[in-house]
């Protein structure tokens, strides 16, 4: 593999002003390059344009300056390639989880056979084996956070793209699912792009922890997380993780509270 | 008193009860100003008189025969209506320059009142069954085509956006995803319109018609039999509860995904 897998090249947002109101800049000209099975996770404050970079990746929304390279081919719109789990929940209401995981599969034209394997594939690996048949729900919000990530990887993308995924669940929850998301990385080794405004999760999860500044956004620190894999939970509470911690808690502090006088 | 406990909600039981409860005053209250002579029976047939008049008027004039033709125009033409407007207003809702191609006008034939053309419409089409039913397409078709365009763009921005990212390009979007997850509004949408096409009838057999509900209370006006108007108008009521009923019962069984 030569040269990264994505590039993102003097990538820009700005949103046109709204009833007289001047143009708001989200996002300042950002450089990021991230290599092949990497997983880099995405901390900032709320509305620091960190959603907004993410988007922008997942085509949902255009750059205003720049672009995107994925395998050195430039992004225009949403595509298969770039699976996306949303923070909302996105499951299709009127579709089983069996069927939502197939939802990719269906529109690429791969035969029901082939299907049926996959979606028992990816279910049994988010811990959903015998809720084929129930529907979003009938499920917990952990479950049908659980079931949109299997529906992004049973896709087989490149990349996997996810904006704060598990924000609206409780703490236990939440930490189950990133060691959930974190084994299913250890063995499968995608790149991923995760967001998000907790710095244990950041830190826990990453690889590589990108700090943004508060709106326009920036990154403003790169931090190469060491910590070995398999990861445990109790990483957590190691001296290392400790140290890091209180590093971006320093980072982010400033910005959250550049983003609170500022607002 | 949970009764009275905002928000609170009854059993099942209660429920019904108090729904059949308000049928019983309703009908006690009617009894008692028609059969103390309170309300001559020329403005307002009694309940005793009216059921009388109902049961002359099936084995005696055929009055079921009647009912059979409005139901026939009635659903005829709603469901052309539905047939024409269901597909228009999930492209209007679908695609925004079919929106801004089409809104206008629809916006402004709303407005024209169906029973309005009646008249129009019988120097165009006679009095015969074709007219009957463009009065309902007529009345029917701009409400569906708006209302189903204004759901299907509402559709929630999250659930596009997923189905993108999934590897959906726009027809499937609108295929896989603005349809069945608006499907159940729609439904609701029929059911509430079908309720006005219901008036639409009447207007219809009331001016040049020989057959049909409306038809009849015309000509039991001429003959101040309040009795079979009044038989006539509930005739209405009841088909348009078990229609309801009806749209319901198939709107559990179809969008049991939708209720909690």
């Amino acid at each position: 593999m030569t040269g990264p897998k994505l590039r993102i090249e003097g990538v820009s947002r700005t949103f046109p002003g709204v009833a007289g109101r001047p143009p708001l800049q989200a996002l300042e000209p950002t450089e990021l390059s991230i290599v092949e099975n990497d997983f880099i996770t995405v901390l900032g404050p709320s509305g620091c344009g960190k959603s907004t970079l993410l988007r922008i990746v997942a085509g949902l929304d255009r750059p205003s300056a720049g672009r995107v390279l994925l395998d050195g081919r430039a992004i225009d719109g949403p595509g298969p390639d770039r699976g996306m789990v949303f923070q909302s929940y996105t499951l299709f209401p009127w579709l089983t989880v069996a069927d939502n995981v197939a939802f990719g599969l269906r529109e690429a034209g791969v035969p029901e056979r082939e299907i049926a394997e996959t979606v028992a594939e990816y279910l049994e690996k988010v811990g959903l084996r015998g809720f084929e048949n129930h529907l979003p729900k009938q499920l917990s919000g952990g479950m049908q956070q659980r079931t949109a990530i299997a529906r992004a990887l049973a896709n087989d993308p490149e990349i996997l793209l996810l904006d704060e995924p598990f924000g609206a669940l409780d703490n236990q929850t939440r930490g189950l699912m990133q060691e959930l998301l974190l084994g299913i990385w250890e063995r499968e080794r995608k790149t991923v792009i995760f967001v998000t405004h907790d710095i244990e999760e950041a830190i826990f999860m990453a690889s590589r922890v990108l700090v943004m500044t508060a709106r326009p956004g920036r990154i403003k620190a790169d931090i190469a997380v060491e910590l070995p894999h398999p990861r445990h939970y109790t990483v957590k509470t190691s001296p290392e993780f400790s140290a890091l911690k209180a590093r971006l808690t320093e980072e982010i502090r400033v910005e959250a509270m550049r983003a609170a006088t500022t607002a | 008193m949970t009764l009275f406990r905002p928000l609170e909600p009854v059993g099942r039981t209660t429920r019904i009860v108090l729904g059949i409860a308000f049928f019983v005053v309703f009908f006690l209250a009617w009894a008692a100003a028609t059969l103390s002579g309170y309300v001559p029976i020329i403005f307002l047939a009694d309940p005793i008189t009216m059921v009388q008049d109902g049961w002359v008027l099936l084995t005696k004039f055929g009055f079921s025969r009647d009912i059979g033709v409005t139901v026939w125009r009635v659903l005829g033409g709603f469901i052309l209506a539905a047939v024409v407007a269901v597909p228009l207003g999930i492209l209007m809702g679908a695609y925004k320059s079919v929106e801004a191609f089409l809104e206008p006008f629809v916006s402004f034939a709303r407005y024209l009142p169906a029973s309005a053309f009646v008249p129009l419409l019988i120097l165009w089409a006679g009095i015969g069954e074709t007219q009957k039913l463009l009065v309902i397409f007529i009345g029917s078709v701009f409400q569906i085509v708006l209302m189903v365009a204004v759901a299907v763009g509402n559709t929630r921005r999250d659930l596009v956006e997923a189905a993108y990212t999934l590897g959906a390009g726009s027809s499937s979007v609108v295929r896989r995803v603005l349809i069945p997850a608006n499907a159940p509004e729609i439904a609701e949408i029929l059911r509430l319109v079908l309720g006005w096409a219901w008036t639409y009838v009447i207007v219809a057999e009331l001016i040049g018609s020989s057959s049909g509900i409306g038809h009849m209370i015309i000509e039991s006006q001429a003959l101040m039999a309040t009795g079979q108007i009044v038989f006539g108008i509930i005739v209405i009521g009841l088909i348009g509860l078990v229609s309801d009923l009806a749209f319901k019962v198939v709107n559990r069984v179809f969008f049991g995904w939708r209720l909690a």
